[in-house]
């Protein structure tokens, strides 16, 4: 197990940084919550360290073993929900590293996507079609497909936008479940409340790390004002950025 | 009764021929079809089916109306179309139905041209609607070999392509698969494209591909069942389509798509998954 390595990072669009130059290091079994206002950089970070995209300059250093053990759970899932698929269907395509494009479902798989299925509730589910899902049903489902990843590094952008109180205690209680397990958690989250509550670190992001560390000492009023001060458009005429890269 | 619906196939070779053909492409043809309707691109077949026209047309203008030359001619020309439409979809920020729009209208001119420097109206006709009813060996081994790559090639690729049409962000972050399996995929409509060109002709190539698929859309639940129906529609239409232009005297290739629209027409009325009527006139809800 080891640690992820932000190294002078800097992730965009066309040229322009929505991270800027961010350094840092998220620690094998930490649960790291990254908060901070709209536009700050939330889920183009938690993106770079998916490897979804590739930074503009600077680098994220993992194992290579653990950069193939990375569960990500977007913001808003790309999912076709008029597809027709199972429940059970979706939820075993979290086993895709070892089954593959070919490999069969064992005994031992059904059982694991069961008892996912029954950890978020969803037990009985199994033979729905998606498209008759309800939206906090479908985010359990999706946590019932990260569950099957078994991954060691966890990726949430706001898991728990737009469901109810019981589904998000559910859910955050899963996310415990994983720390506890050793796992690595990072979630994009809006309720500071939650932050408080669950998360021991915190990253407030506004482009640039406004704080890093202990979820105490980062949210605090004068490093939360800091954070609202950034401005949010890019600027076209903006000059190279010469910071050493 | 027999000699409706028996008697024609026993009788006339060239008719066990045709029906020979019309399962090959529906065998093929239709789970395409099924994954054409379910990535949203089902007017892409259509236009794909432009596509091969230039390529066809050189075969031809070459060598006449053969075989081989008419065959690689169009494969060339839906593959070049295919994936440059495909790359510049993958790499550029236009999207696929853009991008093969501009692709496409380009090759249908210049097949239009290409087929009007030379050739009779009969050998027009042939391009337009095919030939379903004069299959020689040569084409029937073609489309069976076709559609024996198409189900191949889907067995290895069902996975990667049902996840990149229900989740490509969830395949992209497990798997490099998508990108290379869209555009095997892509390959497999131009290759069914082809088949169904020899068949049914340029205009209608893409009839026993979608009309099946679309029709089977409201009778399945997942996408197994989906292509098993929407073979089974298309070796129907086939057969339906063959007993109606051997007894009506209509021409064979329309007579087939013509009967796959009407099994469309009846599924959409009465299909159990989001038909007409079980829509609107729903039967009494249950307590929970």
């Amino acid at each position: 197990m080891s640690t992820v390595t932000i190294r002078n990072l800097t992730l965009g669009y066309d040229r322009h940084p929505a991270v800027h130059h961010l350094d840092g290091r998220i620690e094998a079994g930490a649960m790291l919550a990254v908060v901070g206002p709209n536009g700050a950089g939330k889920s183009t970070l938690l993106k770079g360290l998916a490897g979804a995209i590739s930074p503009l300059s600077g680098a994220v250093e993992m194992s290579r073993s653990d950069r193939h053990a990375i569960a990500y759970l977007p913001q808003a899932a790309e999912i076709d929900r008029t597809f027709p698929i199972t429940v059970f269907e979706l939820v075993a395509m979290g086993l895709w590293r070892r089954t593959g494009l070919f490999g069969g479902l064992s005994k031992a798989d059904r059982l694991a996507i069961e008892q996912a299925l029954a950890a978020v509730g969803l037990t009985g589910f199994e033979a729905r079609t998606i498209g008759t899902l309800s939206g906090g049903q479908l985010q359990r489902m999706l946590f019932a497909r990260l569950l099957v990843q078994d991954a060691r590094l966890i990726l949430l952008d706001e898991p728990f936008t737009a469901i109810d109180a019981k589904t998000c205690a559910d859910l955050l209680d899963l996310v415990r479940r994983w720390n506890a397990e050793q796992r690595t958690v990072v979630a994009v989250l809006h309720d500071m409340e939650t932050v408080r509550q669950a998360f021991p670190q915190s990253l407030l992001l506004a482009r640039r790390a406004i704080a890093w560390g202990p979820t105490d000492e980062v949210l605090t009023p004068e490093n939360l004002l800091a954070a609202r001060r950034m401005t949010e458009a890019f600027d076209d005429h903006a000059g190279i950025c010469t910071e050493a890269a | 009764m027999y000699d409706v619906f028996i008697g024609p196939f026993v009788e006339f070779e060239f008719m066990r021929r045709a029906l020979v053909g019309a399962i090959a492409l529906s065998l093929g043809g239709a789970p395409v079809g099924v994954f054409l309707m379910l990535r949203r691109m089902s007017l892409m077949g259509d236009a794909m089916a432009h596509a091969i026209l230039p390529g066809a047309a050189a075969g031809y203008l070459l060598f006449g109306l053969a075989l081989v030359p008419m065959t690689v001619g169009g494969i060339a020309a839906g593959f070049a179309v295919a994936l440059t439409a495909g790359l510049v979809a993958r790499f550029t920020m236009l999207k696929e139905d853009a991008s093969l729009a501009a692709f496409y209208l380009i090759s249908l001119a210049l097949g239009v041209i290409i087929v009007s420097m030379r050739g009779s109206n009969v050998d027009l006709f042939r391009v337009l609607f095919g030939s379903v009813l004069a299959l020689d060996d040569p084409t029937l081994i073609l489309l069976a070999g076709i559609t024996t790559v198409t189900l191949v090639a889907l067995a290895l690729l069902w996975r990667p392509l049902v996840l990149d049409s229900v989740d490509p962000g969830f395949l992209r972050s497990v798997s490099r698969s998508g990108a290379p399996s869209h555009l095997v995929f892509l390959g497999l409509v131009v290759l069914n494209l082809v088949a169904g060109f020899h068949a049914l002709g340029t205009l209608l190539a893409v009839g026993l591909m979608m009309l099946p698929a679309i029709a089977a859309r409201f009778w399945g639940r997942d996408v197994t069942s989906l292509a098993a129906i929407a073979v089974g529609f298309g070796i129907a239409s086939g057969y339906a389509g063959l007993v109606l232009s051997y007894n009506m005297e209509t021409p064979s290739g329309p007579s087939i798509v013509l009967m796959a629209g009407v099994v469309y027409l009846v599924s959409l009325v009465f299909g159990p998954h989001g038909g007409l009527v079980p829509t609107y006139w729903p039967a009494r809800h249950r307590e929970a």
